[in-house]
């Protein structure tokens, strides 16, 4: 098939599917919004899966459409650098129950021709990895150079290796975690608590007066966000300095720094995302634990793995720390499986993944080139 | 190609083509890549510093951040035809319960170590009465990593009493191989191949 070369493009598919569900349910139609730079080969052998994360979208290397910044992830993906435009047909899908044109809550329901809101099939990440799969497919890509991910992305990168073994041949899986920890679940039931408290939330049923509860969102966004960064990084950031003023106000207004970074966090988030999906994709998330679908034992979900495992994890990051990363690890040693891994410095805490980091490059390089020569 | 270290290219010589082959303390990678790219070996690394595995990663090896003390027992038993310990044992904790995980592991084993009996490093604490600093042996009692200091004939004592089989004993002065005669003092450098 020819595909457009250019940047970006904003495609979008509508599936029949049906797509079956962890939940038992099934979704139909299934829309797919994603971005696609560069060509594929003529033997179908270059393309690579980018899954983003929580908040994230498919905008990774092409202006947003909402806030018109650029793509999340420019430093690692575009013309010569470690996912090479010019090398790799790079394809990145908002995930199913997101909310940047992929079926989720807010898009429309078929049955009642309204928006979905809480009417919406619970998902997992496994759902998303299936609703990826089905986009391959349509694509005419049989079997992945390579799959990357932070984060979320992460957790969607290993379960395609445990999903669809022999349809990726390398995972590139940083920050991430093979289950969530009840200190994962706890945060995140914070923010849906934050949301759903809102008064403006009415059960999700929020779309028709274009009324959302963006202050439960906002809050839910501010905690979230505390947990990306690095005591350090704050520290370093913003220590106990005032915002534009010399001395404290006594009364609630945000005197410190921390708090209108925080509270600007919060109010540019719901401009560009929805809180109903951020209900489901944390619901998701929450639900992540790859070794209890192998019967318990992470190691399984690798047995006979012939992909090339390739992990980072940050030592600043206290959400996905280290040790998550080394759980996957010595599952993988314990399976076998061709598995390279490296916890990198850096002061950013968990968003470490999404900044400059030229180390992180010259690892994700040299292990898809790597790939590429055998 | 660049030259291997003269203990590594001991243990290269001596690994049969398409061996699956475990080094732990790999540092950059560069006896998996000579491995990998001379015999069609399936090289596994351990690795404790993260800038040596970020290199034998960018090199496109499959080399993982871990401690030999701490990250062995998750690789199954007899999982692996060679583990490789090279310059490394006289820095674990547990120098013998390391050699008991690498024959778990590999159905044999590489180890590769400097000889803390050889003549200078004697004539230095003898004649100075200071911690030895040698070519082999150039940092300090206070900085160095090798916290497990052995000498051959402690190695061969330590095979003896676990009850190891012998294979195959190399040794080096400087880059030559020098004689099994009068090892424990000449040579600065032993290399054994194991088995159980």
């Amino acid at each position: 098939m020819s595909e457009d070369a250019r940047f970006g493009l904003d495609k979008s598919v509508r599936l029949l599917g049906p797509l079956p569900l962890d939940s038992g349910g099934e979704l139909a139609p299934v829309e797919l919004a994603y971005e696609t730079y560069g060509s594929l080969n003529a033997d179908v052998s270059n393309a690579v899966l980018i899954c983003h994360a929580l908040t994230m979208d498919q905008y990774v290397a092409s202006t947003h459409p909402l806030t018109g910044k650029g793509g999340w992830w420019t430093d690692m993906v575009g013309p010569g650098k470690p996912i090479d435009t010019n090398r790799h047909f790079v394809i990145c899908a908002n995930v199913i129950g997101s909310c940047m044109g992929s079926s989720g809550p807010a898009t429309i329901n078929p049955a009642t021709e309204k928006p979905w809101g809480m009417d919406f099939p619970v998902l997992t990440i496994a759902d998303m990895v299936r609703a990826q799969a089905l986009l391959l497919d349509h694509l005419g890509i049989e079997r992945l150079h390579a799959v990357i991910g932070g984060s979320m992305g992460g957790m969607q990168a290993i379960s395609w290796t445990a999903l669809y073994p022999e349809r990726v041949k390398s995972a590139v899986i940083i920050a991430s975690a093979a289950r969530h920890s009840a200190q994962n679940i706890a945060f995140h039931e914070v923010g849906r608590q934050a949301i759903m408290a809102d008064p403006r939330w009415r059960g999700g049923a929020y779309y028709a007066d274009d009324d959302p509860p963006s202050s439960g969102l906002a809050v839910a966004r501010m905690a979230a966000h505390i947990t990306y960064l690095s005591e350090a990084g704050l520290t370093e950031k913003f220590g106990r300095r005032l915002q534009d003023r010399e001395a404290k106000t006594f009364g609630f207004d945000a005197d410190f720094q921390v708090e209108s970074y925080l509270r600007h966090q919060g109010i540019s988030f719901v401009d560009r995302f929805d809180a109903n999906s951020y209900l489901y994709i944390t619901r998701a998330m929450d639900y992540f634990d790859l070794a209890e679908a192998h019967g318990g034992t992470l190691a399984h979900a690798f047995k006979g793995s012939k992909t090339r495992f390739c992990l980072i994890s940050f030592d600043t990051d206290w959400l996905y720390p280290t040790s998550e990363s080394r759980t996957i690890v010595h599952a993988l040693n314990a399976a076998g499986a061709a598995a390279s891994f490296v916890e990198l410095s850096s002061a950013f805490g968990h968003d470490s993944f999404l900044l400059e980091n030229p180390e992180m490059n010259r690892i994700v390089d040299g292990f898809l080139k790597a790939g590429e020569t055998g | 190609m660049s030259k291997l270290r003269p203990d590594l290219q001991i243990i290269a010589d001596n690994i049969s083509p398409n061996a699956r082959v475990l080094d732990i303390g790999c540092g950059d990678g560069a006896l998996m890549a000579a491995l990998r790219d001379q015999k069609k070996v399936d090289a596994r690394g351990l690795e404790i510093d993260p800038a040596n595995v970020a290199s034998a990663v960018s090199k496109g090896l499959s080399v993982v951040q871990g401690d030999a003390d701490t990250d062995l027992s998750a690789y199954p038993d007899g999982s692996f035809d060679y583990a490789i310990l090279s310059q490394t044992l006289q820095t674990t904790h547990r120098p013998n319960a390391i050699l008991e995980e690498l024959l778990r592991i590999g159905k044999q084993a590489f180890v590769s170590f400097p000889n803390f009996a050889h003549w200078r490093v004697r004539m230095s604490l003898l004649v100075g009465g200071r911690m030895p600093v040698t070519r082999l042996l150039p940092q300090t009692w206070y900085d160095t990593p090798n916290i497990h200091h052995v000498t051959i004939d402690d190695f061969r004592a330590l095979v003896r009493d676990g009850k190891l089989k012998q294979q195959g004993e190399w040794f080096l002065s400087g880059d030559k191989q020098t004689s099994r005669a009068m090892a424990n003092l000449l040579a600065e450098h032993a290399v054994f191949l194991l088995r159980k």
